[in-house]
């Protein structure tokens, strides 16, 4: 492509950069608004008089003396805690990426690699699994879980969460195995490989990229869940979100609400640093990945 | 805000440190499930001050918790000791038969609780209660004297002084309720109709009963209130009303006596606002004697699967989290059914609201399909898209689907 | 692949599936067959704060006595799926015998919940879904036309609307569309109307869903397709290019044939998250003027004090149902091309 971007006409550059200059204020907006709007208190951020108030800080200045305030942070994090949370959400999002991940590999490397009619009807199976809503998923789980106990602790959460996600996560890997060459790891077998040594030794070096995307879309569905965490998790092992909709409660309580827009923000920053590091990784990784699939 | 917080952990220390370790229990395990406000983390707060020698205190205050709690209750043994009820959400532990009678707990230990505390259901103490709730009438002073209006006591004179207020140009939108299409709509209607003083069922059947002049007129009192109303009204729930109300927006409106505490604090909201706010009793409409709202309470209920001593252990712990001492130390938290509660200006409505011969929330088995069909089968009446009658009848035929897959009707 | 060695790679994932997903989805449509028992009824008298009261009550020994003998509760065959709350066969029946022409049909069957919802579902899927591929391709191609050092955080500020937990992103949304709020009141001025509110006029409600839907849904298939723009073989750009086509013809000809098995990906992902759209509804406090199947299992299931488990079972078997039938044309194509590549 390189060539092609050296000849852009002039016009078309500014077309598509002024397109993409849009595109990121409609995209950030609403977060920098959020940003900037946590510094406040909740009568500026969420004024009914005067949505002008957010920006200037009229009630920020009366309620504590200065155009910006840090008690939505410390009220999140000190006050209430929030980095429990944090380091529960920590846990579940890891494990259940690592967990998804592995499963789907393996899953997703049988089901590119096999010709017969099963390995379709599998892949179709799974995409009527994914049409399953959620809550109705999760309103059955709660019966036996408080059974059986498990209830409440972060691995069924986790495992629940992995089995949710294997629909997508196998379709996804499938197609990027399907885009591996099947010569490679069939050569490695008539050297003697048996198939799950070709596998770890051919094709494991070689599938990053793909296992790195699509790690982000696990990543993203553990980290941004409500439907399963808010229901399956007990107090002490609540996971971020749950925790920010707690800030908010049914009855709003002053003050509370800014807690949960600091926590926003603050939640938002790894995945900041997250995106920047493998953002190399998410590119190459879907190159090699979905196209042919 | 901080200082207040800190305030109030202040009290919360002294709490404990009056409570000695176990409360004088030998062992148990008590295991808290409630919904998540400050007046409900007070209590459970009390509660915990009862862990140590042997005796093992959790909770979840989630605002999920009435999804979990027939889930959580059903289980053996139950994953919690308690569950925090109001009047609405003990039917489907009662209907399931997951909570015990309290009747020797309450001889035993239950000295301090008063008579009007104890939730009795055929001869049988289910559950013991210690906050109220209603919707009532806030109204702002300056604007009715302004308007040149007294104060309303019937939804007729509401219309009225909102019709002047809008007449002499003060506000466009003067009035609100919490009408925001779902449960808090089915409430609207279910306060409205209790107004008209018939019953919404046919006796002792689960037959509704609103289809006829008095839902009619409930409903068109209701579409002339919201007239008075910002068209937004199908999103209103109680956390915007609120808000409307402490920026200055809001002449009149019927609102939780709950928002009472936050409502008149000078957090969110200015001076002039907070200064001329008045909080009196529902009105009542049609020449009706009744009230047109409902009065909740909140109590605690025991779990039926869980050993005899857990049980214990969890109602003195919990007796402990509703003492008096946690009372005067949040006294504004809430309107308390407690002894040692000294009503202040925030409780004046539900006070006033509960004193006027206001119906309690009708606690039947089959009371929430038919609020679930109230609050989704209203709002296009309101809205202008079809007739009163027609919304009436959509009502009668969602809540007869629903109570017949619940087994409540053939 | 040898069946064995099949067999044993995709073991834990379908465990997984089958113990989490499929066993679920069994129970639910079991659940779905029948009815609770009929509940026996008694009058009792009722004490608490406010008095003490004659009230009908559920007799809980005698229910649970028939819940013991049956725990499923009474067979109800599909009598569930054609009640009122779901497909109605009887009130559409009773609409068509007596209703004034089409029109007059069309808004009794719109007043039944499940067709309202499936309309506005239908509507949802089929607006957002291509708006979707068609604005994430256009994004795509105007980053891949940005110099190198820029690509990194423009990636990250476009992924914003899809990281940004829904929970709070709608709330502050829904803030910053209200009357007062700064988006609302900017569109006030725009098209000079005091009284423009965009929670209250059901259109502008729909239009609001639509648009939240686009660009909640926009970065994941920008990723997508940012990433298969990388894939372009240049060879066949530059004979193109030698070829005399024009950079329209090449995006034509070359860039989109590459894109196609993407879009196929996109397209079932999206069609099937947006058929079970729901969260906006909620979060835009919109079941007034908008409501969706997964809404209403919602409904059945939260946020009320009796909870309807064979409603919402019902509702969710319809909706795979309905999912199926919408992906039916693309699952066709993948098998078609399964088939070519088979062994």
């Amino acid at each position: 492509m390189s060539l092609a971007t050296q000849r852009r006409s002039a016009s078309l550059i500014i077309f598509s950069t002024g397109f993409v200059i849009l595109w990121l204020c409609l995209a950030s907006l609403p977060f920098l608004w959020t940003l900037w709007g946590s510094f406040k208190v909740q009568g500026d951020f969420f004024s009914k008089a005067d949505w002008s108030y957010a920006l200037t800080g009229v009630r920020t200045q009366i309620e504590t003396g200065a155009a910006f305030t840090g008690d939505g942070y410390f009220g999140a994090w000190i006050e209430q805690e929030f980095w429990r949370a944090t380091l529960n959400t920590a846990i579940v999002v890891i494990a259940t990426v690592v967990i998804s991940l592995t499963l789907g590999t393996l899953g997703g490397y049988a089901l590119a690699r096999s010709g017969y009619r099963y390995a379709f009807w599998l892949l179709m199976a799974a995409l009527v699994f994914r049409a399953m809503p959620h809550i109705t998923l999760v309103s059955g789980y709660l019966l036996p879980f408080f059974q059986w106990n498990l209830w409440g602790h972060l691995p069924t959460a986790i495992i629940v969460l992995v089995a949710i996600n294997q629909p997508f996560t196998l379709w996804m890997l499938h197609s990027f195995f399907l885009n591996i060459p099947k010569d490679m790891d069939e050569s490695a077998m008539v050297d003697g490989c048996t198939r799950f040594q070709a596998f770890r030794h051919v094709i494991i070096p070689v599938m990053w990229p793909g296992v790195i995307t699509t790690g982000l879309f696990s990543f993203l569905l553990a980290y941004n869940d409500f439907a399963v965490t808010g229901m399956l998790l007990s107090q002490q092992n609540q996971t971020m979100v749950p925790k920010i909709a707690s800030f908010l409660g049914t009855t709003q309580v002053e003050g509370n609400v800014m807690f949960a827009v600091a926590a926003v923000v603050s939640a938002t920053a790894p995945l900041f640093a997250l995106v920047m590091f493998f953002q190399r990784q998410i590119v190459s990784g879907l190159t090699a990945g979905a196209v042919k699939g | 805000m901080c200082l207040k917080k800190v305030a109030l952990a202040g009290a919360m220390a002294l709490l404990s440190t009056s409570a000695y370790a176990g409360c004088g229990l030998s062992g148990g395990s008590v295991r808290i499930l409630s919904n998540d406000f400050p007046a409900l983390q007070a209590v459970a707060a009390g509660a915990e001050a009862c862990a140590g020698g042997g005796v093992e205190v959790s909770k979840n205050q989630t605002t999920e918790h009435r999804d979990l709690q027939v889930a959580a209750l059903t289980a053996n043994p139950a994953e919690y000791t308690t569950a925090v009820v109001a009047n609405s959400s003990i039917v489907p532990l009662l209907n399931e038969d997951l909570i015990r009678p309290l009747d020797d707990l309450v001889a035993k230990h239950g000295g301090d609780l008063q008579k009007h505390q104890l939730i009795t259901i055929d001869g049988k103490i289910m559950a013991i209660a210690f906050m109220a709730n209603a919707q009532h009438l806030f109204y702002r002073s300056d604007i009715l004297e302004q308007a040149g209006v007294a104060a309303p006591t019937t939804y007729e004179d509401v219309l009225a002084a909102a019709e002047a207020i809008r007449a002499a140009g003060i506000m466009k939108h003067p009035f609100a309720l919490n009408t925001k299409t779902g449960w808090n709509l089915g409430e609207e209607f279910i306060n409205m109709y209790m107004g008209t003083g018939a019953p919404m069922f046919k006796a002792g059947t689960a037959e509704v009963a609103i289809n006829n002049e008095h839902g009619v007129a409930t409903l068109n009192m209701l579409k002339d209130l919201v007239a008075y109303s910002n068209p937004d009204f199908l999103t209103f729930d109680s956390n915007a009303t609120q808000a409307l109300w402490e920026a200055g927006e809001l002449a009149m409106a019927t609102m939780w006596g709950s928002r009472g505490g936050a409502i008149l604090d000078d957090e969110g909201s200015s001076e002039a606002v907070t200064s001329t706010t008045v909080l009196s009793g529902a009105p009542t409409w049609g020449g009706g004697s009744t009230p047109a709202s409902t009065l909740w309470w909140d109590g605690f209920t025991i779990a039926k699967n869980i050993s005899d001593e857990d049980a214990e252990a969890t109602f003195v712990a919990m007796l402990n989290g509703i003492s008096t001492e946690m009372v005067q130390a949040n006294n504004d938290a809430a309107v308390w059914l407690i002894k040692g509660y000294a009503p202040g200006a925030a409780a004046q409505g539900v006070s006033a609201t509960a004193s006027s011969g206001t119906e309690p929330y009708p606690m039947l088995p089959f009371m929430g399909p038919l609020h679930t069909a109230l609050g989704n089968e209203l709002s296009d009446f309101l809205q202008g898209k079809e007739s009163a009658e027609q919304a009436l009848a959509d009502v009668e035929a969602a809540y007869t689907t629903s109570a017949k897959e619940k087994g409540f009707l053939n | 692949m040898k069946h064995r060695s099949f067999f044993w790679f995709i073991l834990p994932s379908l465990a997984a599936m089958l113990l989490f997903i499929a066993l679920p989805i069994v129970s639910v449509f079991v659940q779905s067959l029948f009815v609770e028992h009929e509940q026996v009824l008694v009058v009792t008298e009722n004490c608490g704060p406010f008095g003490c009261k004659q009230v009908t009550s559920v007799d809980v020994e005698a229910t649970q006595a028939m819940v013991e003998k049956a725990p499923l509760g009474r067979f109800n065959g599909f009598g569930t799926y054609i009640n009122r709350n779901h497909l109605a066969f009887a009130e559409v029946a009773a609409a068509w015998s007596s209703a004034q022409g089409l029109g007059d049909f069309a808004g009794k069957v719109m007043n039944l919940p499940f067709y309202k919802a499936l309309l506005f579902t239908l509507a949802y899927t089929f607006i957002v879904t291509p708006l979707v591929i068609l604005l994430g391709l256009a994004i795509a191609l105007g980053v891949n036309a940005l110099p190198k050092m820029l690509k990194g955080p423009t990636i990250f500020f476009s992924l914003l609307p899809m990281i940004v937990t829904p929970l709070i992103g709608s709330l502050i949304l829904f803030w910053m569309i209200d009357a007062q709020g700064i988006i609302g009141a900017s569109l006030q001025i725009l098209f000079d109307d005091p009284d423009l509110s965009l929670k209250a006029s059901p259109t502008l409600t729909w239009i609001t869903l639509f648009v939240y839907g686009v660009w909640h849904s926009a970065p994941f298939s920008f990723i997508v397709f940012y990433a298969g723009l990388q894939t372009v073989p240049e060879d066949t750009m530059e004979a193109a290019m030698i070829d005399g086509a024009t950079r329209w013809q090449r995006l034509r000809y070359v860039v989109v044939p590459y894109m196609t098995p993407l879009v196929t990906f996109i397209m079932l992902m999206q069609l099937m998250d947006n058929f079970r759209v729901f969260e906006p509804i909620v979060g835009f406090s919109a079941s007034a003027n908008a409501t969706s199947l997964s809404w209403i299992i919602y409904n059945d299931l939260r946020g009320q004090d009796t909870q309807l488990f064979g409603s919402a079972a019902t509702t969710s078997m319809l909706t795979i149902v309905g999912v199926c039938i919408l992906l039916t044309p693309v699952l066709l194509r993948t098998w078609r091309e399964f088939n070519r590549k088979a062994v």
